[in-house]
């Protein structure tokens, strides 16, 4: 019946929607117990998926749904007040809906489960308050029939159309199917068989086995008939029934009747449709489905490229007609390309849709009280960026209620409302959508982060110690990170903000985070707007093309002629390049990518030097290509996944000649190349571009390799020490020498450090620095001269970590390295600071 | 019909994959290589507007890689995640062995280069070999 499947496949898409605008208006009854409209819409959307279930057989659902549709029409009629207990049972109510749904969805049936307790639960909160004389409820049908899809007329009924409910055949909700040519059922006349109410209240009677209803003696009238008197004999169960037009419960009107007045029902034809004719919708709306929608997408990003292709051709013919015709051939794709992104655009409420009845499930398992304000909900993203952020705000909203909102009793102890906030904030900007989430919970600690990271050894103790606040609540995004005291079942596993963090960047985005203790937290997140189609610039390296996106873009440097032998400084192996007055760290593109180098400058050609200023997070850095192209707006597409895993590539593209490009992913170039590893993230955008640790120190600077000079702060140190190179001896494998006792393990510095040079001559004494660590252990750090000990007041300027080295630094005006001692040391034995702090 | 190969060859051998799991046959497209990637891609081509992956059949047959001059042919095959392209010196025709057996393939072939084989039937002239799709693209 193919009939059938379409209806029952309506069904279940129209019913998951109504069940997620259930849940939200659900948790706002909790706040607004006798909001009416709340209440009008709640039920209606339970009611019409009843109504729905009765035709299509669902019979379990019907009949938990049913349950729930009693309590529904008790509160809008305002006969029982809306307690929390019974927003949880309607709740429960929903998730078990959904789960029917699913069930039906994928095997056709309703499944197993019956639901009973949460029928009986209904039943309960309804008896509640009720103080009337009504018979119990409906606790299951006696009789179980099948529903037929037409009542056929009756054989036998009499001359006036005149039966007995004994004749009539019996609904699968215990409700007997009237046919249209019965006008009287056992003496009681039935109304003309015109549009009438069907009162769900009908079914709260008994069903005696026979199919028959059972009528307590104080209801004197049933859907506006009037009932016989009871006779004499009391306690005999009254023939009575429900009456019933020939088809199931019609949905009621769409758009603001109320249900009591609108409900249409069937026409008296047998065969009549389930659902009502639908109401007119205020807006115009067609379903489209998302294949469809994608498959466009797909041949509007074929139509830009060749429109690019033709662009090209235009511009090689000199023929004004074909120049014309291009031109508005590129107007018009450009507006269809802009047309069909509209379609993929979703309003971000359809993410945040769930996070009312999230908070609260959530907020009342941990015992706090929470609610969620969000404002800019129907800022809208591309389809794809929606699905993917759904986790991610799923995560974080989860760990602000756990871990950053207090309880109350904290809350009412610092003077704030005990109910916390969680505001969520979605505007467009500069072509990027920005979404906050805030909240006035307990805030992050930075000293506590510090502890926790250096405790996991995320971190040194010195480079904690160089970390700003900001530096150090990023700590939350790495990996294995968590500062939950104990770990909830709701988060607290140290997984959760560093998933997050990669899933908002494999889109494209960034996230942040800033915090006040004792006042709240804030994350936020930057996201692009498309995907598919991004204006980019084309660069050359070693003859091959790559698209750079220039969302990731900052500026673009060219020098020449001696500038651009001169301008490139090097320490040590990292090119770095002055931006005014920033240290620039650079990339040679052709090296990152292990491509050959490029034919250097022919004799007579003028040198330059090509620079692309790119941002990636929020590092700035440069890369080095042999030529600067065109800007391009190019069509992404995805790399197969033979190649999708290298990190410098976010994509491919087909250029105007036909030919493949490689997009290049700059977040990926960058950790590939050693610019910084993520945990600690300098920030050289901002005017201040240095970070500094204003106090004075004391530092010990000494030589490595011939002209390396390194400095490590000299509290830090133990003792200075010479040895004959003689007396070093092996012991487990490496240098070793009899020191005060005992054996004193010894670390070459220069072979640590990347780009060293070994001086032309070892000399007959070693230089050795002494480091001592936990009980007594000891280690010596071998360099090549001891320079000189210092009191400066110094800058460090952040170039990230490469290899060992925490930064740089200009010592006794000239260019020194920090050393990262205690990170080499450990590399050497990892227990070696572990009882106590050697720094 | 199972039984009916696209066949090509490589070097000495002759090897064929069913027909129904090839999409088309194309003569050597401008290839864009692709850095940092496996030794056996040997990078993109632009089909028809499609990027499609190209892998250098050679190398994944451990017989060492293409010569840079080699005449090249494209076997695209068709699949579900994104056509990928076999680079093959020459395309033969599509054979019909509804009649052969189809051997296993003998055990002295180099380890990594059989599992990529299905088989081997035995034809009058030569042998041909059966490659196995699935395991040649996953690289």
């Amino acid at each position: 019946m193919d009939g059938m499947e379409e209806l029952i496949g309506e069904f279940l898409m129209e019913s998951h929607e109504s069940l997620d605008r259930l849940d939200e208006d659900l948790v706002a009854l909790e706040d607004r117990p006798r909001d009416p409209d709340l209440l009008a819409n709640i039920f209606r959307a339970v009611h019409t998926i009843k109504g729905t279930c009765g035709f299509l057989s669902f019979v379990k659902l019907e009949r938990v749904t049913h349950a729930g549709e009693n309590l529904l029409s008790m509160l809008r009629d305002g006969e029982l007040l809306c307690t929390p207990r019974m927003v949880t049972a309607l709740l429960e109510l929903t998730d078990a809906m959904r789960s029917i749904l699913n069930t039906i969805e994928q095997t056709s049936g309703e499944g197993q489960t019956n639901y009973q307790t949460l029928v009986a639960e209904f039943e309960c909160l309804v008896m509640g308050d009720h103080a009337s004389a009504r018979q119990p409820l409906i606790t299951g049908l006696s009789a179980e029939v099948t529903v037929a899809d037409t009542a056929p007329p009756l054989m036998d009924a009499g001359p006036n159309g005149t039966t007995s409910a004994a004749q009539l055949d019996v609904g699968a909700d215990g409700r007997l199917i009237v046919p249209d040519d019965v006008f009287e059922i056992d003496g009681i006349v039935l109304p003309p068989p015109s549009p009438r109410r069907i009162t769900p209240q009908l079914t709260d009677f008994e069903v005696s086995a026979a199919g028959k209803i059972l009528v307590p003696d104080d209801v004197l009238e049933i859907d506006g008939i009037e009932l016989p008197p009871p006779t004499p004999k009391r306690g005999a169960p009254r023939p009575t029934f429900e009456l019933v037009t020939p088809e199931a419960d019609p949905q009621p009107a769409k758009v603001g009747a109320e249900p009591s007045e609108a409900k249409a029902p069937e026409t008296t034809a047998p065969d009549a449709k389930a659902k009502a004719p639908k109401a007119i919708q205020q807006e115009a709306n067609i379903r489209v489905g998302v294949g469809l929608l994608d498959e466009l997408m797909n041949l509007v990003g074929e139509l830009v490229l060749t429109r690019n292709q033709m662009l090209q051709f235009s511009d090689a013919s000199s023929d004004p007609n074909f120049h014309a015709t291009t031109q508005r051939l590129s107007a018009i794709t450009s507006e269809l390309q802009e047309g069909v992104m509209k379609t993929r655009m979703q309003p971000i409420g359809t993410v945040w849709q769930k996070f009312p009845r999230l908070a609260r499930d959530i907020a009342r398992s941990c015992g706090k009280k929470v609610r969620i304000e969000m404002e800019g909900k129907e800022t809208e993203l591309d389809r794809t960026i929606v699905e993917a952020i759904k986790d991610p705000l799923t995560h974080i909203i989860r760990n602000s209620i756990d871990h950053g909102i207090e309880s109350p009793s904290v809350r009412a102890a610092a003077g704030k409302n005990i109910e916390g906030t969680i505001r969520l904030r979605a505007y467009h900007e500069g072509g990027q959508v920005n979404i906050t989430i805030s909240d006035d919970g307990a805030g992050i600690d930075p000293e506590r982060i510090r502890a926790k990271a250096i405790a996991k050894r995320l971190v040194s103790i010195e480079r904690s110690r160089l970390m700003s606040d900001r530096d150090l609540l990023h700590l939350i995004f790495a990996p294995g990170f968590s500062t939950a005291e104990k770990v909830t079942n709701i988060s607290g596993r140290g997984v959760g903000m560093d998933v997050v963090k990669t899933n908002v960047e494999r889109i494209g985005g960034s996230i942040d985070v800033s915090s006040s203790v004792g006042r709240g937290t804030t994350l936020k997140m930057k996201i692009p707007l498309t995907l598919a189609i991004v204006p980019a610039l084309m660069v050359e390296a070693s003859g091959h093309r790559f698209a750079i996106p220039q969302v990731s873009l900052r500026e673009l440097v060219r020098l020449e002629g001696d500038a651009a032998t001169t301008a490139v400084e090097t320490i040590y192996g990292a090119p770095v390049f002055r931006l005014r007055e920033r240290l620039l760290p650079l990339i040679r593109l052709h090296e990152a990518l292990e491509l050959p180098e490029p034919a250097p400058c022919a004799p007579g050609m003028i040198p330059e030097l090509n620079i692309v200023v790119v941002q990636a997070d929020d590092r700035s850095f440069g890369i080095i290509v042999d030529e600067i192209l065109d800007s391009e707006e190019i069509v992404v597409k995805g790399l197969g996944k033979q190649v999708k895993g290298i990190p410098c590539f976010a994509g491919a593209t087909i250029m105007g000649d036909g030919h493949v490009a490689l997009i290049l992913d700059v977040v990926g170039l960058a950790q590939g190349s050693g610019l910084g590893d993520g945990t600690v993230s300098r920030d050289t955008d901002r005017a201040e571009t240095t970070r500094s640790e204003s106090t004075a120190q004391m530092l010990l600077i000494f030589g490595v390799g011939e002209r390396r000079r390194m400095a490590v702060p000299l509290e830090a140190v133990s003792r200075l020490e010479e040895f004959d190179r003689d007396a070093v001896e092996l012991a487990a494998g490496s240098d070793a020498i009899q020191y005060r006792g005992g054996i004193l393990p010894l670390i070459h510095v220069a072979d640590h450090i990347g780009g060293c040079r070994p001086p032309t001559e070892v000399p007959q004494l070693l230089p050795v620095v002494v480091f001592a660590g936990a009980d007594t252990r000891r280690v010596g750090l071998v360099v090549d001269h001891i320079i000189d000990i210092v009191e400066e007041d110094i800058e460090i300027q952040g170039l990230g970590t490469r290899g060992m080295v925490v930064g740089s630094a200009i010592v006794q005006e000239k260019v020194t390295d920090l050393l990262d001692a205690r990170g080499l040391i450990e590399r050497f034995d990892p227990a070696f600071f572990e009882a106590g702090d050697a720094a | 019909m199972k039984t009916q190969l696209c066949t090509f060859t490589l070097g000495e051998l002759f090897l064929g994959v069913p027909v129904d799991e090839v999409q088309e046959v194309i003569r050597q497209q401008p290839m864009t290589p692709v850095p940092k990637s496996a030794p056996e891609i040997s990078g993109l081509i632009n089909l028809r507007g499609q990027i499609v992956t190209a892998i250098d059949l050679k190398q994944r047959l451990k017989l060492g890689p293409r010569a840079a001059d080699a005449k090249t042919m494209n076997v695209v095959i068709r699949r579900d995640d994104g056509a990928v392209s076999l680079l093959v010196d020459e395309i033969g025709d599509v054979l019909d062995l509804a009649q052969s057996v189809l051997e296993p393939t003998p055990e002295n072939i180099d380890a990594e280069a059989k599992a990529l084989i299905r088989g081997v039937y035995k034809l009058e002239d030569r042998l041909l070999l059966v490659l196995d799709t699935e395991k040649v693209v996953a690289v």
